[in-house]
């Protein structure tokens, strides 16, 4: 089974993770909505990245993380021995902050997901290519240099050209961790329309510095601090009327 | 104060002119002392005991490397594979591993060679042979190969990897299709300059495959001489234009290798940018 069928809610329950001895994450629970987009905000340090990250369990790769609770995308427990971590991974996208285009050609990138699960028709491949780049709104400008090195784009292009790579595995869920910190408001705003875009078909959680950013694209927003979950809930009640003090402090840009 | 860095400027320069000189110096040497000496003869010709020539060195020289490269690249590269890829290049095993190479890539080439003279010629009872020569030399480079490769795996970015990992890449397709592609330059260019230390080694091969300079290897289990070797033989034996001449050829020899390295490189570059087609 390659793919993730059903609603795809994520949940977290008893959420606690530890770097060796450092207690990273402190008790978490949380249920994010299926096709929407839910924003992670907090100070930085505060452990959004790394909450991010237990979803497509990139923290296996990181030598003494230990993470307990219980997590599901979509009803699987990602944990679970059952669940293998590559299918989990291919249907869980992430979208890092610092692109990361292989040096490969434009094609070959999008084509690189695909190509991982077996798929190797060329029409099938060009079909796909195409769609991924159209759905991430830069076909456009790329059309005419697929087989040209990716890492010849700007980098608002390789942003997107990443999320487009990460689309071509027909994920469920996209995971985006500050995907436009590095970029140029224009490029910014192409990214936000996307999402928009993307979560009709899609659950986004979203990590990012920019609270105007969180207000324009995101439905729910969590808002952490020093591992913990202080407030989640709408954006707009987030934003107007925050239950926790600390939330407000922090939304007003009083500390972190 | 700025007499001071004027005069530390010309020092500088001063200082290029003298290493400029004696690098020219030396291809000078070589070239006026080998040129007239050098023919087609000299190089491919039939030995003959008043007329030595080159062909079993360039014969010897390319085994030798054919036998080192084919032991000591899979190994090497395999290796270094294992150390950064599989064991974070961290803890205990690592450091070890890493010292062992470091001691080994200073111990002087003559200690191999009496190693290999040891076990190939007299514990083995080979005698003199072109394979235990190589098999050597193969153990001699490994330590660089490794190194060299290890340095050129640790640094393709992080976020490749991850980028992989985070599409569902297996562990052994990322290192094939990511890693690997990204890192082959490096490889590639450390590779021939171990060959290069083939090619320039003497010690080693007195000791292991005999300086038998007047027979092209039969099989790689006969004795004979490398290019390197000939300069030595030429040289003591009275043939010193000879000895020049040899140099020539292993001068150019070493040059094509490195324009090789070069071309290597750009096609691993254009196959891995996929700006082919
Ligand atoms: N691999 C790791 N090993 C040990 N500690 C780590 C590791 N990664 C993160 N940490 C620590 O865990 C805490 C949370 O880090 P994390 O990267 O999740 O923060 P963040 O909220 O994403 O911050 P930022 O906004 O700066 O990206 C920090 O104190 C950090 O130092
Ligand atoms: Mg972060």
């Amino acid at each position: 089974m390659n793919e993730f069928i059903g609603s795809m809610n994520i949940t977290a329950k008893g959420c606690n993770l530890y770097y060796g001895d450092f207690h990273a994450l402190k008790d978490i629970n949380i249920e994010i909505p299926e096709k929407q987009v839910t924003a992670l905000i907090g100070p930085s340090g505060c452990g959004k990245s790394t909450f991010l990250k237990i979803f497509n369990r990139m923290n296996d790769l990181v030598e003494g993380c230990r993470i307990e609770g219980e997590y599901h995308i979509g009803g699987i427990d990602i944990f679970d021995k059952e669940t293998d971590v590559n299918i989990l991974r291919k249907n869980v996208g992430m979208v890092f902050q610092k692109p990361n285009p292989f040096p490969m050609s434009i094609y070959d990138n999008i084509a690189f997901a695909p190509r991982t699960f077996g798929i190797t028709k060329k029409s099938k491949l060009d079909e796909i290519v195409e769609q991924s780049l159209r759905r991430a709104s830069i076909w456009d400008e790329v059309k005419d240099r697929l087989r040209k090195n990716a890492l010849g784009m700007s980098g608002g292009q390789q942003q997107r050209l990443c999320i487009a790579r990460s689309l071509a595995a027909s994920p469920k869920v996209l995971l985006m961790d500050e995907p436009t910190s590095a970029l140029d408001p224009i490029s910014t705003g192409k990214i936000e329309e996307l999402m928009e875009e993307l979560k009709k078909d899609l659950t986004i959680v979203i990590v990012t510095h920019n609270m105007q950013q969180a207000t324009r694209i995101a439905d729910k927003t969590a808002f952490f601090l020093l591992g913990e979950l202080v407030e989640y809930g709408n954006t707009d009640d987030i934003f107007t009327s925050p239950r926790d003090e600390r939330t407000e402090r922090y939304i007003t840009g009083r500390f972190g | 104060m700025r007499k001071i860095y004027y005069a530390l400027k010309y020092v500088c320069i001063a200082a290029l002119v003298i290493s400029l000189v004696a690098l020219l110096a030396v291809v000078a040497y070589v070239l006026i002392n080998g040129l007239d000496k050098l023919s087609f003869h000299l190089v491919f010709g039939e030995y003959d005991p008043n007329m030595p020539t080159l062909l079993p060195a360039l014969v010897g020289t390319l085994q030798l490397i054919g036998v080192a490269a084919i032991i000591a690249i899979p190994i090497g590269v395999a290796s270094a594979i294992f150390l950064v890829e599989y064991t974070n290049n961290k803890g205990k095993f690592v450091k070890i591993v890493q010292v062992a190479a470091e001691t080994l890539a200073g111990i002087p080439s003559i200690v191999y060679g009496l190693f290999g003279y040891l076990i190939f010629v007299v514990a083995f009872g080979w005698g003199y042979s072109i394979i235990g020569g190589g098999i050597t030399l193969a153990i001699m480079i490994l330590p660089t190969i490794v190194r060299s490769t290890q340095e050129s795996l640790l640094s393709v970015q992080g976020g490749l990897r991850e980028g992989a990992y985070a599409l569902g890449t297996s562990k052994v397709r990322t290192i094939f299709r990511i890693v690997l592609p990204s890192a082959a330059g490096g490889i590639v260019t450390a590779i021939i300059l171990a060959i290069g230390r083939v090619v320039s080694e003497s010690a080693v091969l007195i000791l292991t495959i005999g300086m038998v300079v007047n027979k092209v290897p039969e099989t790689l289990m006969s004795p004979g001489t490398s290019l390197a070797l000939d300069i030595y033989y030429f040289a003591s034996h009275g043939y010193p234009n000879e000895a020049a001449a040899t140099a020539v050829v292993l001068l150019v020899f070493v040059i094509l290798l490195n324009l090789l390295a070069g071309w290597i490189g750009n096609m691993i570059k254009k196959s891995t940018y996929g700006d082919a087609k």
